[in-house]
């Protein structure tokens, strides 16, 4: 009797230190986060006042600034989903072709991902320092000197700027999933191919893209929600300017928690923000399924 | 019944090979919780007989802080502990958060707007220190600077609902003027022992800083709380300080003309040419390289500034002079206060001990080696005899500080944000003054409205029968 029940419960207590740590740190946040979203509260008195979902309204109804800081981190998501991934891409294919140094390409390529947000903003705002920068002077230096400008503090180019940033630190991401991709297409398709009098482009459009297509939503994925979420790179350089330029969701959310002490509409705002990220994500899978079963 | 646990347990352990694995992950897990518990995650060291444990966010303080717990457990036996912090918007986050699990330490700083140390105080976290501050005649009180103390207290008939009191320790005092270079100003064929006193002459230093290959003025104004200093010091200059109180109110409008000219102070140095490239997302650390390498004539900085001038280039010769005016018949003032105070935690079993501490802390004695060490104004009025030429201009004008937390009221938050931000939009000319006072006064406008209908709809709350009313206020 014993050993029967033990060995029915095992299954469950198998799982229940993982499920402790997953309530643990995922469902009970978000369950606070949720609730609080609810209340008006200043995140250190020992009262909250219910408000229902005013917090909410306001969000929809009176936050110009939060949802143009969703199409400026939107702005941020196009330029890395394509520029990004395509220079991931080119160069997880160039070390694939066994270049000598390769390991070492692979080191370099990866580095970029694994520096500090904030110092890569630093040395990036040094970079396009309007004063003395690198960039303005090597323009001078090639006869376009009036390009010359700040970069970070322009209007109009502030947050391409910002995404030139976080592309050259986020493409390493990308790099080693394509190289891993790229690593488990048999050699054997593309030596019949070539015996078939297909060329590069060809064998590229055929063999590579639909055999590392789950690759490259895995990498879409993550690079919207990773540049959806950016902030770091943000606080370095702009800090949301010049006026509210470069603005993005997290540094709203941040602004309202702790700039106005409004925990409760930062909440809500966190809420509406996750739940933007989830249907994006989820429509991305959709879309990506249909494809596969069209091409399958 | 805990024999029985025992006996199920050895049942258990002695049935199956899977339920050994099982009590295997089961004690992983409770080691696991142990270890998170031990290393921090616990309120640990609330004994009255542990050292005092102090939290502070100036990490470039951390060997003088060093050395005085140690001189402090060689005179008084008792062990002092400092944890330091950065940078401050983590260090203001983590005093929250142990607020809320009432985590904090014996001694601590808040970092924050009046409304959110209210909300401390109102909590029970800050322990009101009026009465070892006057006993003996006011001895402690009188040691400092009286603006210093005053923004770590409450008045009596103060906006927030406070308790009356003292509540913190200003261990420095800062205030934010305008720092110059003297061998650049040379260099422009200007007196250096006589920088620009008009608003006229500073602006007219732009275009022969530029004629010279040099920055006019540098600050870190992407950080906006350095634009608003700089707003608040020429709008109480402007319009005094009754009428920056009475906009806050809402009875003179943000498109009022005194307001216009404020940020019309702001075009004017735009078009000058006497502002960095770039400004306004220029942090506060770029500005200070920009000044101490000898690239800009100007920097608007506080009182900190000296000892970062001092690291970074010993043998820069500077002055530090009051913004300059842009009325004659008025006065001008500077933005500062206390540099940076310690709280009691009023939970804490050690209050007394925590006392004893900052009452030595801010003695003369230790307020010296702080001076020595950090190159800020101390807060005890006593050690400030000795002061360097750059601090002692600082000292001298303590009594032209003004701070906004002091004022009757204070702006919301989304609208000085919004007037700040809207001073940027003006440094890269891409609005006007008028736009950006019209587009503050709406969003003013809309937030008073927001705020008369929640009031109105506790006002109906309250006058119902309590059996009508909604629980809207509920204890976390």
């Amino acid at each position: 009797m014993t050993t029967t029940r033990t060995r029915a419960l095992a299954p469950y207590l198998y799982v229940l230190p993982a499920f402790l740590l997953f309530a643990t740190f995922s469902i009970y946040p978000f369950y606070k986060l949720a609730a609080l979203s609810l209340f008006d509260w200043d995140g250190i008195t020992p009262t909250m006042r219910f408000v229902g979902l005013a917090n909410y309204q306001e969000v929809f109804a009176h936050s110009p600034v939060f949802w143009r800081s969703f199409w400026q981190a939107g702005y941020i998501t196009l330029l890395a989903l394509v520029f990004q991934n395509a220079l991931a891409l080119a160069l997880a294919m160039a070390v694939n072709r066994e270049l000598r140094g390769g390991a070492a390409y692979r080191v370099i390529f990866y580095l970029p991902p694994i520096l500090s947000g904030i110092v890569v903003g630093l040395i990036w705002g040094w970079i396009y320092d309007g004063n003395f920068g690198v960039f303005n002077e090597t323009l001078k230096r090639l006869g376009l000197g009036d390009w010359a400008r700040s970069w970070l503090a322009d209007p109009k180019t502030a947050l391409t700027a910002v995404a030139v940033i976080h592309m050259w630190k986020g493409f390493g991401w990308g790099f080693v999933i394509f190289l891993a991709g790229l690593q488990t297409i048999p050699q054997e398709l593309y030596e019949a191919a070539t015996v078939d009098g297909a060329n590069a482009w060809c064998r590229f459009r055929h063999i590579t893209l639909p055999l590392l297509a789950p690759v490259c939503i895995l990498v879409s994925i993550l690079t919207i929600l990773g540049t959806m979420q950016i902030f770091e790179i943000i606080v370095a350089t702009t800090q949301g300017g010049p006026g509210y330029h470069t603005e993005v969701p997290i540094t709203r959310i941040l602004a309202s928690m702790l700039g106005s002490s409004r925990f409760g509409y930062a909440c809500s705002q966190g809420i509406v923000f996750g739940l933007i990220l989830f249907v994006v994500s989820l429509i991305q899978f959709r879309l990506s399924g249909r494809m596969e079963r069209r091409r399958a | 019944m805990i024999s029985q646990i025992f006996k199920g347990l050895h049942r258990l352990w002695s049935t199956t090979e899977s339920a050994k694995s099982l009590l295997g992950i089961c004690v992983i897990i409770w080691v696991f919780s142990v270890v998170l518990w031990c290393t921090g995650c616990g309120r640990g060291g609330s004994s009255p007989q542990a050292g005092l444990r102090i939290w502070h966010w100036m990490t470039d303080r951390e060997d003088a802080f060093a050395q005085l717990a140690k001189r402090y457990a060689q005179e008084h036996g008792a062990p002092v502990r400092f944890e330091l912090y950065a940078p401050s918007d983590l260090y203001a986050q983590k005093v929250r958060a142990a607020a809320q699990t009432d985590g904090l330490p014996d001694i601590y700083g808040i970092l924050g707007e009046m409304r959110d140390f209210a909300s401390f105080v109102q909590a029970g976290h800050v322990l009101n220190l009026t009465q070892p501050m006057t006993e003996q005649g006011n001895a402690w009180r009188n040691t400092f600077f009286p603006i210093a103390l005053a923004m770590n207290s409450f008045d009596d008939d103060n906006a927030y609902g406070a308790e009356e009191g003292i509540y913190g320790v200003p261990i420095d005092v800062m205030n934010i003027q305008l720092f110059y270079n003297k061998r650049l100003l040379a260099k422009l064929g200007l007196d250096p022992e006589q920088p620009p006193q008009t608003w006229e002459a500073f602006l007219s230093v732009g275009k022969l800083a530029k004629s010279q290959g040099l920055i006019g003025f540098v600050s870190g104004w992407a950080e906006l709380w350095l634009i608003d200093c700089f707003a608040t010091d020429y709008a109480i200059h402007l319009m005094g300080q009754k009428r920056v109180e009475a906009t806050f109110k809402g009875k003179v409008p943000y498109t009022d003309p005194d307001w216009l000219e404020v940020l019309g102070l702001f075009a004017q140095m735009r078009d000058s040419g006497l502002l960095a490239e770039g400004i306004v997302t220029m942090v506060n650390k770029r500005a200070e390289q920009l000044f101490a390498n000898e690239q800009a004539v100007f920097a608007f900085n506080g009182t900190w500034g000296v000892n970062v001038y001092q690291g970074m280039n010993p043998n820069l010769d500077y002055g530090v002079m009051m913004l300059p005016l842009v009325r004659q018949d008025r006065p001008m003032v500077t933005w500062g206060g206390a540099g940076s105070a310690l709280m009691v935690n009023a939970k804490s079993p050690r209050r007394d001990a925590a006392i004893a501490f900052l009452r030595w802390l801010t003695a003369e004695e230790q307020q010296r080696l702080l001076l020595e060490a950090t190159n800020n104004i101390p807060a005890n009025r006593l050690a400030t005899t000795v002061l360097s030429a750059p601090l002692a201009a600082f000292a001298d004008d303590m009594d032209k500080v003004v701070h906004p937390r002091l004022f009757d009221v204070q702006e919301r938050s989304q609208v000085i944000e919004a007037f700040d931000k809207g001073i940027q939009s003006i440094l890269i000319g891409e609005e006007t003054p008028l736009q950006v006072a019209q587009a503050v006064q709406e969003l003013k406008a809309r937030e008073e409205r927001r705020t008369a209908v929640q009031r109105s709809e506790e006002t109906r709350q309250a006058s119902l029968p309590s059996v009508h009313r909604q629980p809207s206020t509920v204890h976390r």
